[in-house]
């Protein structure tokens, strides 16, 4: 992995550090992308940690429990403020960190200034390598035609967007092609798939349809919920379509088996 | 026609929409229309971002004082010789339009598309009353004849194919020959102004929204791309504007600024074919124009939605934008939300009107993927307020049953670390037990919303954080 840039502001002496926060779905589903994304951060020069930690609280947050949210919110404060940087490999829990902490402490000036402070130093993965970091390339190897799907906080809350896509064009073997209406939601929305199932099947199934049309053998994308949802959708209809993380082929480990296909052996 | 309220059935409703075909290939064609066009007016434009921003402060500040600019157009209507009448609710607003009505003999009455129309069911009123009231918007009129609500604010009857249309005016048009050629679209629409050229010249009143209000001048603006409007304005007795208070803009300077987002962000285009600025009926030396000018102004909720957290909705210029990049609107289409406004801003202003007990569902039904404040004109935080929705509603304990033990259960375990880690670790475990062989489930137990439609990935084993510690331990332990 190369870098254009020296990472600014850790003080020039020590390499900065950095809280991997794991999130929830790679902390119990798929523990390889907390892996991928320690890998790729300790090669563009970082010290990565993984302090103790549940979930950034999105889940009550948007369920309209803003108490149980801000319990969840000042966990992560503590857990995480003495770290540069707060890096997660999802725009989601990132977004929920980076955009929502502070309105969670309204009222409460001296917590608001705290939230304020942490959420400077909260990234997603892979805008952090890119824009922080200055990371231009990364060496990796993967065979295969890739289509990147847009998760909707990552997009819109954060601006990834051509990051990913820079990265990705770096991987040796890699083709990128794009799909239709990449930037259309997978129907997945967190609790929404599960409230109203009948209607995110709609969703995910328009979105199955354009992964299929794209000629793509692999689809990537930089959060786990989605890429369980879309993942899910394709086998249930037989597609041989590989569903991966963006950290896992970034970081060269996309040898290992995709998102919900057994290990040989 | 009045809309009845199936807003708590909008799961029931939404089964009945995803089984539709018709519903589907209709519903298909909702995005790639309007996103390319919308996209290619604002990438046309190099300002449009910038006139975003002008379009919400004009609006914010005049929300900020309206009461203000309230009494600044009912001066400037009356001294055009026009009334202005506020009504509270929607009861209220009807019995002003029937009053005029009655104390005109009016026996038909024209209407331009209006959804504050719908809001307070007024054609049924009118009907009740012995008054004919006639759509003369294409849409509408459509939706009129087949005894249905729109299912767009800005394109009522998109959920409609050209062959539904034609087995309609056959029903209906019974005068005209039966053998008549029907299937090019601008047959239709050849058949529809005709209909409709009998009915302008009949109407005793002439009924419109409006897209704006002029405080400055006492004006109202209507845009169309039919020119109905016009003509419904200008050719009756009288001209009644229906409109709810939040339409008000200070200056004509600030209609203009919001016309060249409202087009663009709606169907793609400069601007509609027809913008048609009314001011007081006619005047004695003018060639046409109604004898008698009227503007019901409709408050039914907004002035308490001024005071609260739902001010930002006040902004909505009713662009359509919002439901047009929506992935629920696009696979459920505008009925299944259950009442008059559907999609994003429908979700946010439906609870405000009709109660956040029985339009709970609407705000809930979003997978906050944040397309509609995206392209939002006046940048509402749609998301925002549809969560504001579910706060009241956990607030309230009106979540249903399940999902709020679940969260809670979830929230329990979850906010105490020191059990939430190994219980995970020992659930992951079980499951990567189970389902290692085949690395997916294709049904779970308390999953099965998920695994009805998908699979679910088998977990990898244990828990990211329990290997990291290990692996941390034994680079310790090799080190020293
Ligand atoms: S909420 Fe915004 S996008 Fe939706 S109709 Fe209103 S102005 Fe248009």
């Amino acid at each position: 992995m190369t870098s254009s840039s020296a990472p600014s502001s850790s003080p020039s002496h020590r390499p900065p550090r950095v809280g991997l926060f794991c999130t929830c779905l790679v902390d119990t589903i798929r523990p390889s992308v907390g892996f991928a994304a320690a890998k790729l951060l300790a090669e563009a020069g970082c010290e990565v940690d993984v302090p103790r930690q549940t979930c950034c609280g999105q889940p009550a947050f948007n369920s309209g429990d803003r108490a149980t949210a801000r319990v969840f919110a000042e966990q992560t404060i503590a857990a995480f403020e003495s770290f540069d940087y707060v890096v997660a490999p999802s725009g989601s829990c990132a977004g929920m960190m980076k955009a929502h902490y502070p309105e969670l402490f309204a009222g409460e000036p001296d917590a608001m200034i705290r939230a304020e402070r942490f959420c400077a130093k909260v990234f997603e993965l892979v805008s952090f390598l890119v824009d922080v970091l200055g990371v231009t390339r990364v060496c990796a190897r993967y065979d295969g035609v890739v289509t990147y799907h847009d998760s909707c906080s990552g997009l819109r809350e954060l601006k990834v967007r051509d990051q990913p896509r820079a990265l990705l064009a770096s991987v040796e073997g890699l083709t990128l092609n794009e799909m239709a209406d990449a930037d259309t939601c997978c129907g997945f929305g967190g609790t929404f798939c599960v409230k109203y199932p009948a209607i995110s099947d709609a969703i995910v199934g328009k979105k199955a349809s354009n992964i299929a049309a794209s000629g793509a053998d692999t689809l990537v994308a930089g959060d786990l919920g989605c890429l369980m949802n879309m993942a899910g959708k394709l086998q249930r209809e037989g597609q041989d379509i590989a569903v991966r993380h963006v950290a896992e082929v970034l970081a060269g480990m996309g040898d290992q088996p995709a998102i919900g296909v057994a290990r040989k052996g | 026609m009045t809309v009845a309220i199936t807003s708590p059935h909008l799961k029931e409703n939404a089964a009945e929409a995803l089984k539709d075909a018709q519903l589907q290939e209709a519903l298909a064609k909702v995005g790639p229309g309007f996103i390319g066009k919308r996209r290619a007016a604002a990438d046309k434009m190099p300002e449009f971002e910038a006139l975003r921003d002008s379009a919400r402060d004009i609006k914010t500040h005049t929300l900020a004082h309206l009461d203000l600019y309230l009494e600044q157009f009912e001066e400037k209507v009356r001294a055009a010789g026009g009334h202005v009448h506020f009504a509270v609710d929607a009861a209220d607003a009807r019995a002003i339009i029937t009053d005029i009505c009655k104390r005109l003999g009016a026996r038909t009455v024209t209407k331009g598309k209006s959804m504050i129309s719908e809001e307070i069911g007024l054609n049924d009123h009118l009907e009740a009353q012995g008054i004919l009231p006639v759509e003369t918007d294409l849409g509408e009129y459509l939706i009129q004849i087949r005894h249905e609500t729109p299912s767009h604010i800005i394109a009522p009857a998109i959920h409609l194919n050209k062959r539904q249309v034609e087995a309609d005016f056959r029903r209906v048009h019974t005068d005209l020959p039966a053998d008549r050629d029907l299937t090019e679209p601008t047959a239709l629409l050849a058949e529809a102004r005709g209909e409709l050229r009998q009915k302008f010249l009949m109407a005793d009143v002439g009924i419109t929204g409006a897209n704006f209000l002029i405080a400055e001048t006492g004006t109202s603006v209507l845009v169309t791309n039919e020119g109905n409007g016009d003509l419904t304005q200008t050719l009756p007795k009288a001209h009644i504007v229906l409109a709810s208070l939040e339409k008000l803009v200070p200056t004509l300077e600030d209609a203009t600024q919001l016309l060249r987002v409202l087009a663009r962000s709606a169907t793609g285009q400069d601007m509609s074919v027809y913008t048609s600025f009314s001011t007081g009926p006619r005047r004695a030396d003018d060639p046409d124009g109604p004898g008698e000018y009227h503007v019901v102004l409709l408050d039914n909720g907004r002035s308490a939605m001024l005071q609260g957290d739902l001010r930002e909705m006040l902004r909505c210029i009713r662009c359509g934008a919002c439901m047009n990049h929506c992935p629920v609107y696009h696979a459920i289409g505008g009925h299944a939300y259950g009442w008059v406004y559907p999609g994003p801003m429908g979700a946010v202003l439906t609870p405000s009107l009709i109660g956040v007990e029985k339009g709970a569902n609407l705000p809930n039904a979003s997978t906050f993927c944040g397309r509609c404040e995206e392209v939002c004109p006046v940048r509402i935080p749609l998301p925002k307020l549809m969560r504001h929705w579910r706060e009241k509603e956990f607030e309230r304990h009106l979540t249903p049953a399940p999902q709020r033990y679940g969260l809670k259960v979830w929230g329990f375990l979850a906010t105490r670390g020191w059990l939430y880690r190994p219980a995970t670790r020992l659930a992951m475990k079980a499951l990567a037990l189970l389902g290692g062989t085949r690395g997916r489930f294709s049904s779970l137990p308390l999953a099965g919303g998920w695994t009805r439609y998908r699979d679910f990935p088998a977990p990898e084993g244990d828990t990211f954080q329990a290997q990291w510690r290990a692996r941390k331990a034994s680079n310790r332990s090799t080190a020293a």
